[in-house]
Formats: C-alpha cells, sequence, structure tokens
C-alpha cells in the first residue's frame, strides 16, 4: 500500500493516478480530455494538480501516485489555472448554449459554471466551421471541439477503426477524416463511439437534434434487440418516445460501445408501419374461428391478441406433431434474439416438441 | 578492431594530415578559434575531413570509447557524474544521472522476448532554435566524435540501438552521418562486439520533418515511431518508458561531443573548466547585430560583454547594444544590465532566460522589443503542436495581442492580460515549449516595459520598427547639409539647399528608413507621428 | 492507380519494403516518396498506408503535422528566405517582400510556370551569413534586396 496525502488528507491506495486514488476517495478533480474508457493522455490540463516538489503544475490523470506524495486539487494556484484553461477554451468556442443541443450534459458548460467564468477576457480569432451536416447519424459542429481527442482515442483504442485523427498543429489542429473528407468517404463505419464521449456539442446524434433535453428525458437501460451479442444501452425516453441511445459505460457486454444500428437505428420504435399487434391469417383464422375476423389495415390478415395468436399456433403445432411426428417440425430461429431466446427455442424444440430440426440464421 | 590496429590507422593518418598541413577547410564558416575561446566540441571542425574515419582517429578517435570498455558502466556513469556534464539541449539535466536512470530501469525489466533492443540511446539532432548552429557544425564537420559519444553513452546506459534524429534542414549533416556510419562499422566501431569487449551497438539515422517541437524528448521519441510529434506528459520519464517502451536515454549533439573527450582527459580536467555547478565549456551561435558573427566556444562563466565586444568585436555600424536574446524562442532578452553576468545555466534561468542550446541575437536600437516578442511567439505558435489548450490557444492570445500592440492598437488592458496569459500558461502548459514559449515576453515586459508603454500609449515604436509609430525628423542642429538623405530618397520627399539643414515633407514621406540609415552623422532621429497611423497591414 | 503513381511505382515498392522491415516506417517512406514524386497527394498517401499497414488517417495526420511534408506540386526550384531570428533581425523580411513581388506570388506559393515555388523557412542554420536564403541546396548569404533578381535569374 502507498500513502500519500491529498489535500492533507492521508489516504492509502493501492496503485493507481492521483485522479484514480483522489475519485476513490470522493475528492473531486475536474477532467475534460479524461474519459474512463479511455487511456488518459493528461492534454486539457483541467486536471491539474499541485505535487509537492514539482515546478509546475500535474495532470493528475496520468500523474502516478508515490509513497509520500503530498497532492493539493484544490489550491488558489490550482483553481487559477483551471479557470485559465476554461477561458481560453471559451475564448475560442460560440456562446450558443440556449440553442446548443447539448446543453445540460455538456462537460464544458458544468464546468465554466463551476469556476464562475461569466467572460472570456480574450479576444481574438475563434474557429469558425459550419455545421457539418452531410453525413447521416452524426452531426459535426466542429467550432464546438475543444481539441480534447476523445473522439480519435474512442474511434482507435474503443473500434479500431482508426478514421479519425488531428490534422494540422497549433491553432489550425483539427480533429478530421484522412484528407479531411466527410465521414461518409472516409472508413467510418458510424458506430458512434465518438459522438458518445464527444464532453461538448461538438458530435451529435443527428436525428435527435431537438427532441429532448437532457433534464427532460428519462433513461431506460435495455438490451439491443438487433443482435444476440446482448448490448446494453440507455433508451432517453421523453413523453413515453424514445428520443435517443446514449452508451451504458458498465454494460458487460458492450462497455459503452455500440455499432450503427444499436446506436442509430431506434426511429422503427414509433414507426406508424410497426406491428403492435400479432396478426393472423385470414385463411387460418377463419378455419379456427368460423368468422371474417374484424377488418384490419393488413391486407389477408387479421388482428389479434397473443393468447389467440399463441393458441393457435400451438395447437396446429401440435396437431402436425401428433400426425406426423416430431421430426416433421423444424425451428429456425433469428441472430436477432439474444442468448437466452435462442436458448429458450432450442429447449422448444428438444424438450417439448422432441426434434433435433433446430437451427439459427446465423446472420444478421 | 584491436587498440594496435586503431593506432597503426593513427600512425597512417597523422603522416596525412602532417602532409596536407593545418586546416582541412580554410574557408569554411567556422573561423579559427579567437582570443578567449576553448575548443572541445569544436575541436576538430574544420581541422579534419569528415568524411574520413582515418582523420578523426588520428586525432585521437575512438581511443576513449576503448579506454572505456575496460570499464564498468557504473564506473563510466560514475566518472561522467564527477566531470559535471550537464546536458546542452537547454535545460542542463546532469549526463550521467540521465544515464543511470536509464540504467537503473533497465535492471528492473525483463529485456524483451522478441530479442529487440532492450534500451536505446537517442542523439537529439534536431536543433530547431532559430539561430543555433552548433549542432549542424559539429554533425557536418566531426560526425565521428558524436557516434563515439554515444556509443560510450549507450555502454554506460545499456543501449544496444541508437538513433541520431537530425533536422531535415540540414542535408550536409545528414549526407556526413550517412558517410560516417559505415566506415565505423567497417572498422568495427560499431556493430557486434565492438573491440572484443562483447559490447554490441549500432545507430540509425531519423531524419526530422519539420516540426520545432521534436526537440522535446517525449516528441521526438514519438516522431521516430512514426507518429505526429506531441509530447507526452512525464512521468513516465523516457528513462523509464521511451523508445518503443523500452528505457531510453535522448542526449543532444553537444552533450555527446563532449563524452569521449572526458574520458581522453579525465573528468578533472572537464570539471576545471567553467562554473561551480555549470563545467566545461559551451557553444555559442553569436548573430543579429554583431560585427563578428558566428559560432564560437567558451568556458562556462564567461560574461556577455566578453562574448558580444572581446569575441563577437562589438555592435555592427557603431550601434547601441540594447538586448541579447538567449535560448532561442523559449529563452530570453537580457538588456544591458546583463552585461557582465556570468553566463552559466543557473544565472541565465536566474535573469529570466535559458542556456538553451546557445543561440546569442544580438539587439541594438533599431530592434524593437515588442516585435521581437511578437516574433518569437509568431515562431512558437506556428510550432505548437496543438495538443493542450494553454499552448494552441495561449499562444495564439499571446501573438494576438501583441500583434495587436504593433499595429498601434493596442490597449492598457492589453498589458495586463499580457500578463494573465504568461504567468498562467507557463504553469498550465503540458511541456517546456508551450511553459517556456512565454519567456521572450515575461523577459521584454520586465526589462523594456517602457517600450510596451510607448507602443500602447502614446503609440509609438522608438526603434522604427513598428510600421505607422514612427516617423524620422532632420535634426535642425546636427544635419549638415551634405544631401546624403535627398539624394537616397526614393519618392524625392526631402529637400534642402547644400549646406543648409534639409526637411522631410511628412506628409508624402513612405517612412522607408532609407534616409535614417544614408545619414552619416545621426542627424536623423526616430519620433512619434503626431497622429499614429492605425489598422496598417502588417509587415512582411 | 493513377499514371502519377506508375512513374515510381518500382521505387516506391522497394523503399516500402525495406523500411517496412524496421520500426517506425512511416516518416522514413514519407520523405523517400517526396523526393521521388516531388509532393505528397492523396492516391501516394493511400498507397503509402496500404503498403506499410498503417490507418490513412495516420498517415494524413503525420503529413499535415511536419511542415516539411506538402500535399501540393512544387517548382522546379524551391527557394527558401529563412525567416530565422538572425535574418529576421538583419532584414529578411525585405528580401520576401521583393522575391514575392518579382515572382508575382505570396510565400507557400509556386509560380504559374512551375519554375519556383517561395517558401518561408525557420533557421536554416546560417545565421552568421544573415539573411539568408536557399534555392534548392544553394546557400545565398547577406542577401540585399538588389540582388534577389539576380539570384533568380541563375536558375532555369
Amino acid at each position: 500500500m502507498t500513502i500519500l496525502a491529498i489535500n492533507g488528507k492521508k489516504i492509502e491506495a493501492a496503485g493507481g493516478t492521483i485522479l484514480d486514488v483522489a475519485r476513490a476517495n470522493g475528492i473531486h478533480i475536474p477532467t475534460l480530455c479524461h474519459h474512463a474508457a479511455l487511456a488518459p493522455q493528461g492534454a486539457c490540463r483541467l486536471c491539474l494538480v499541485e505535487v509537492k516538489g514539482m515546478r509546475v503544475l500535474q495532470p493528475a490523470c496520468t500523474y502516478p501516485i508515490s509513497e509520500g506524495m503530498d497532492v493539493q486539487t484544490d489550491s488558489p494556484k490550482v483553481r487559477t489555472a483551471r479557470k485559465f484553461v476554461l477561458e481560453l477554451l471559451l475564448s475560442d468556442h460560440p456562446k450558443d448554449c440556449m440553442t446548443c443541443e447539448t446543453c445540460g450534459h455538456c462537460e464544458l458548460q458544468d464546468l465554466i459554471y463551476e469556476y464562475g467564468v461569466k467572460e472570456t477576457p480574450f479576444v481574438g480569432d475563434r474557429h469558425l466551421f459550419p455545421p457539418d451536416e452531410r453525413d447521416p447519424f452524426i452531426l459535426r459542429d466542429m467550432e464546438k471541439c475543444i481539441r480534447c481527442r476523445r473522439c480519435i482515442r474512442a474511434c482507435d483504442e474503443i473500434q479500431a477503426v482508426n478514421a479519425l485523427t488531428m490534422m494540422n498543429r497549433g491553432f489550425r489542429a483539427k480533429v478530421a477524416t484522412a484528407f479531411d473528407t466527410r465521414m461518409q468517404d472516409s472508413n467510418c463505419i458510424f458506430c458512434g463511439q465518438c459522438v458518445s464521449v464527444c464532453p461538448t456539442g461538438a458530435l451529435t446524434e443527428k436525428d435527435s437534434h431537438g427532441k429532448g433535453r437532457d433534464w427532460q428525458t428519462t433513461k431506460v437501460a435495455t438490451t439491443c434487440p438487433y443482435c444476440g451479442v446482448g448490448c446494453n444501452f440507455d433508451l432517453n425516453v421523453r413523453d413515453g418516445k424514445v428520443v435517443k441511445v446514449t452508451s451504458a459505460w458498465n454494460a458487460p457486454a458492450n462497455k459503452g460501445a455500440l455499432c450503427v444500428k444499436g446506436r442509430f437505428g431506434w426511429q422503427f420504435l414509433h414507426h406508424p408501419d410497426r406491428l403492435t399487434t400479432p396478426l393472423m391469417k385470414t385463411s387460418f383464422w377463419k378455419e379456427i374461428k368460423g368468422t371474417e375476423g374484424a377488418p384490419s389495415p393488413y391486407k389477408g390478415f387479421v388482428e389479434t391478441d397473443w393468447d389467440t395468436a399463441l393458441d393457435a399456433a400451438a395447437g396446429r403445432l401440435s396437431a402436425v406433431r401428433s400426425a406426423d411426428g416430431p421430426d416433421a417440425l423444424a425451428i429456425l430461429t433469428s441472430a436477432k434474439c439474444t442468448n437466452e431466446e435462442n436458448y429458450l427455442m432450442q429447449k422448444l424444440a428438444r424438450k417439448e416438441i422432441g426434434t433435433n430440426n433446430i437451427d439459427h440464421c446465423a446472420r444478421l | 578492431m584491436t587498440i594496435e590496429e586503431l593506432e597503426r590507422i593513427r600512425t597512417e593518418a597523422r603522416q596525412i594530415l602532417a602532409e596536407r598541413g593545418e586546416r582541412f577547410l580554410p574557408d569554411g564558416e567556422l573561423k579559427p578559434p579567437r582570443p578567449g575561446e576553448v575548443r572541445v566540441v569544436l575541436r576538430n571542425c574544420g581541422q579534419i575531413d569528415p568524411k574520413r574515419i582515418e582523420e578523426y582517429i588520428a586525432k585521437e578517435g575512438y581511443f576513449a570509447l576503448h579506454k572505456i570498455l575496460n570499464m564498468t558502466p557504473e564506473q563510466v556513469i560514475d566518472e561522467t557524474k564527477r566531470s559535471g556534464l550537464r546536458g546542452r539541449g537547454g535545460a542542463g539535466f546532469p549526463a550521467g544521472q540521465k544515464w543511470f536512470f536509464a540504467r537503473q530501469a533497465l535492471a528492473s525489466r525483463p529485456a524483451p522476448a522478441d530479442g529487440a533492443p532492450p534500451a536505446y540511446l537517442i542523439c537529439n539532432g534536431d536543433e530547431g532554435d532559430p539561430g543555433a548552429f552548433m549542432d549542424r557544425a559539429v554533425l557536418e564537420g566531426d560526425p565521428h566524435s558524436v557516434l563515439e559519444g554515444m556509443a560510450i553513452a549507450a555502454y554506460a546506459m545499456g543501449a544496444t540501438q541508437g538513433y541520431v534524429y537530425v533536422r531535415a534542414e540540414y542535408p550536409v549533416a545528414v549526407e556526413h552521418l550517412q558517410t560516417a556510419l559505415p566506415q565505423a562499422r567497417r572498422l568495427g566501431l560499431l556493430g557486434k562486439n565492438i573491440f572484443g569487449k562483447g559490447f554490441d551497438f549500432d545507430v540509425d539515422i531519423r531524419i526530422g520533418a519539420g516540426a520545432f517541437v521534436c526537440g522535446e524528448e517525449t516528441a521526438l521519441i514519438d516522431s521516430i515511431e512514426g507518429r505526429r510529434g506531441e509530447p507526452r506528459p512525464r512521468p513516465p520519464f523516457p528513462a523509464v518508458s521511451g523508445l518503443w517502451g523500452r528505457p531510453t536515454s535522448v542526449n543532444n549533439v553537444e552533450t555527446l561531443a563532449n563524452v569521449p573527450q572526458i574520458f581522453l582527459k579525465g573528468a578533472d580536467w572537464f570539471a576545471g573548466m567553467g562554473t561551480e555547478k555549470s563545467k566545461g565549456t559551451k557553444t555559442f551561435a553569436i548573430a543579429g547585430k554583431v560585427k563578428n558573427a558566428g559560432l564560437i566556444e567558451v568556458p562556462m562563466g564567461i560574461t556577455m560583454r566578453e562574448i558580444i565586444y572581446d569575441i563577437g568585436g562589438g555592435i555592427l555600424n557603431k550601434k547601441e547594444f540594447k538586448a541579447a536574446q538567449t535560448g532561442g524562442p523559449l529563452g530570453g532578452c537580457l538588456p544591458a544590465k546583463y552585461l557582465d553576468t556570468p553566463i552559466d545555466f543557473e544565472s541565465l534561468v536566474a535573469a529570466g532566460s535559458l542556456m538553451g542550446s546557445g543561440g546569442l541575437i544580438v539587439l541594438d536600437e533599431n530592434d524593437c522589443m515588442v516585435d521581437v516578442a511578437r516574433f518569437f511567439m509568431d515562431f512558437t505558435q506556428d510550432e505548437s503542436c496543438g495538443k493542450c489548450p494553454p499552448c494552441w490557444l495561449g499562444t495564439k492570445r499571446l501573438l494576438e495581442i501583441l500583434t495587436r500592440i504593433t499595429r498601434a492598437e493596442g490597449t492598457e488592458k492589453d498589458l495586463e492580460t499580457l500578463e494573465y496569459l504568461t504567468q498562467n500558461i507557463s504553469t498550465a502548459s503540458l511541456c517546456a515549449l508551450g511553459q517556456g514559449s512565454v519567456n521572450p515576453v515575461v523577459t521584454t515586459m520586465r526589462h523594456f516595459r517602457d517600450e510596451y508603454e510607448a507602443h500602447v500609449r502614446d503609440k509609438f515604436c522608438s526603434s522604427g520598427v513598428c510600421k505607422g509609430m514612427f516617423h524620422y525628423e532632420i535634426l535642425a542642429d546636427t544635419c549638415n547639409g551634405c544631401g546624403a538623405c535627398r539624394l537616397k530618397c526614393p519618392d524625392k520627399v526631402i529637400k534642402g539647399a547644400k549646406k543648409a539643414v534639409h526637411e522631410i515633407d511628412q506628409a508624402n514621406c513612405i517612412v522607408c528608413g532609407d534616409c535614417y540609415k544614408a545619414c552619416k552623422f545621426a542627424a536623423i532621429a526616430i519620433r512619434p507621428r503626431p497622429t499614429p497611423k492605425s489598422k496598417l497591414p502588417e509587415c512582411g | 492507380m493513377s499514371m502519377d503513381l506508375d512513374a515510381h511505382r518500382p521505387a516506391l515498392d522497394d523503399i516500402i519494403n525495406r523500411e517496412k522491415a524496421k520500426g517506425g516506417a512511416l516518416i522514413p517512406v514519407l520523405h523517400q516518396a517526396q523526393e521521388l514524386y516531388g509532393y505528397l497527394p492523396k492516391e501516394l498517401q493511400d498507397y503509402i498506408a496500404e503498403g506499410l499497414g498503417v490507418p490513412q488517417s495516420t498517415v494524413f495526420g503525420v503529413v499535415t503535422f511536419y511542415s516539411f511534408f506538402t500535399t501540393k506540386p512544387r517548382g522546379r526550384h524551391r527557394i527558401g528566405l529563412c525567416l530565422g531570428t538572425a535574418c529576421y533581425v538583419r532584414g529578411n523580411t525585405k528580401n520576401l517582400e521583393r522575391l514575392s513581388h518579382e515572382l508575382g506570388v505570396n510565400a507557400g506559393e509556386s509560380t504559374p510556370d512551375m519554375r519556383y515555388s517561395l517558401e518561408v523557412c525557420r533557421c536554416i542554420g546560417l545565421c552568421s551569413q544573415a539573411p539568408a536564403i536557399m534555392v534548392g541546396k544553394s546557400v545565398h548569404s547577406k542577401v540585399q534586396p538588389d540582388q534577389v533578381a539576380d539570384i533568380l535569374s541563375q536558375y532555369e
């Protein structure tokens, strides 16, 4: 165990960085370029702390703890430096929080508020990139980019796609795809990992714009229905409608990562064509019920409820089994089902029906 | 290679040198030593043919390497520590200590399983300070001294692979290194089992691609690995986790060129030169408004006055010394009161500047200190890697303010903001580039505050540099009517009869300065404009 | 594959294969490729990325970081005007103005006939001979604005 002091308080820790240890002990250190799912890089200078004996301030996110270390996380010197960095960032940032999509869950906005930055003392050039709406799913508003590089690192470390890089250097440095094309013309696969880690409104979910602020929505944890991996995420729900999907960073199967379908393919939920009740073929209905059934918007189908539909299906399956034996039946399941659902289907086939005719489409 | 063979080559090559005469490059840019100079690093430059290893051997080359291979690495480190050799790249970190840390880290880790080198020695030849060219002189004029220094350092710290990182702007240095390497390999002075002592070491050349920040050691390592050269926070230090994650020592060209001499002549000899904390000699590239511009090597502790006046021959054109800029873009401007301060690592830092790599630019009364600060900030801003906001945004804001001030648009508030920026950029930046970027501004504001205030309050640039912020006036008391200015004036706006006081037609003068330069009698003066012109286009 | 690449393709493949074995091959390959083709267009960067097994974004990030690399073709004679400290205080901005005027291009541009390209560089280590201008690999030291036209005429 290493014994160190943070803000005069004696702390024992097994190891890690100053930031790790501080957070584990309930000591707040602000960050911007840091993200728990990404390797730290010490670039944004928001987590600067005083380490006794060091001439300049040190980034807590990369600085490893050592025996006898004496750290100040909230001294006037530290607060001045952090406020300075925020003032600088604000001098190159549009002040349109009122209309910004990220308002309410913007890490820059929160820190500007926390550090009481009313206005920036710096006047000068500001990056003026028009919002880039050429891509599907992702809206890039690069004038809101603070160059924390979380997006680049997510693309590289989580997704291993490497679609993004820094181009140029100094004030002209910006996040870009190779040759600064739109994302669609790069090797981007629109997984949206970049969007999920962006601390500001630079990268946002295009289709969610205007549909609900962070405080207007409720997060509902769910499992993605698209495939059997079992990715978890949060549906952001406003007034009973899903408006956005966001990463659940503690999800066991995917640890926050998603694919293009899981992250951006939620619009079907509220599509008017979506089936919301089981349908039965009119001929089948007639055979079982002896009536025409109520008229439905679906030609050749009758709308029904689950009990009716399942009873009908079970009845017909049992009849086939009795007449021609269990191997007259086969079950083909879907890769869209979860593992658990697929397990249950094979149990239905093998145990209840008594056949090994069970297969899976094995692709999406 | 055996010591006998090396001695035989030395004898033969000495013969050739004796027959050819003293100097190889009689007209080279390096002048013969002037009184007050002591040449250790530059000892062979211009004396030997850098493309012939034999000539280096004639000058005792590679004898130090042979000598140290009979010592333990620990002894080599101790001897280097005892000599007091400190890094010549700028920060002045003790070289022996650097190798010791790398060696210690190496001992605590298993060797790479794939047979890759366990540790690396990098020679930093990314000499980027504008106004400094000593590394180029050494790499071009005596490449083997650097290679021998690298081999010794590698032996001390435990490296088996070395890299020389040279700027792309130095094609001759690259060419001479490319000639030197196969020669050293052919004689078995690089490669496997050097001098039969079981020591393996080879060197590869890496060419920079035009990024000043790559002089910073972590950025340099990233660049060798094939990435954007962006500094990383330390710890981990390169000694622990450097090139490809292995213990690495990054040493400057001049530091390494000192090393063979320390082992030939002894640590005591080296420690006998210089000051208490800064031992040995230092090369300086003197440039700017000085008569004898060029490269010199002097013992540490010499004063700026001795360098500029005794060796440099004083200021050009009988002008007044205003300041010396030392340490490059991350160094500072020191006024006349520091002329008699002994130059060493500590005293320069105490004065707000840096030793840096040894650039020394002499500025005279016609250099505007605000413009000089703006010039350096323009440089640093352009070279900022773009990783941490205090640097990429902070230097931009500094540059914008300095530009405003030199265009007669500055305000008193701007001076306050400058101070606020400089204080915080230096404490919050990630690497030495950001931290040091403010030094030219800090030192000029400290020592030449009056110039900043004149620019801001009176919109007056007394040095005659910032356009629209001054004009020329002919002094009636001094003008003898020689007519030189009238003849030189491109727009013919100077009027005056022969032997009578001349006058400038201010309304039509374009303030080109030709008259000011033409006047031999100091009868033309720089004066504030009655109404300052603002918003002029930036010069150049 | 564009015609451009085919011109030096065997040499380019040699470079890639030779450097690939060593670590950190990207920058040496870019140097040599630029030497071959004069500049680093998109097709060339893509080819190098593919050849070295490095992401395109990495190649692009590196090319745009280092000022020595260029994605635009350059003139036959590269004029490098030094604006390092010594050259600056010794008045090389005046020479830049003159060069720009004579050539009719700004710094960073090439003449329409591709005879010259004009670049501003940071200290070429010729401080004792300031103000200095390099044309290709030749050095012109202590240049005065009136000499500029004469220097230019030496390069066809």
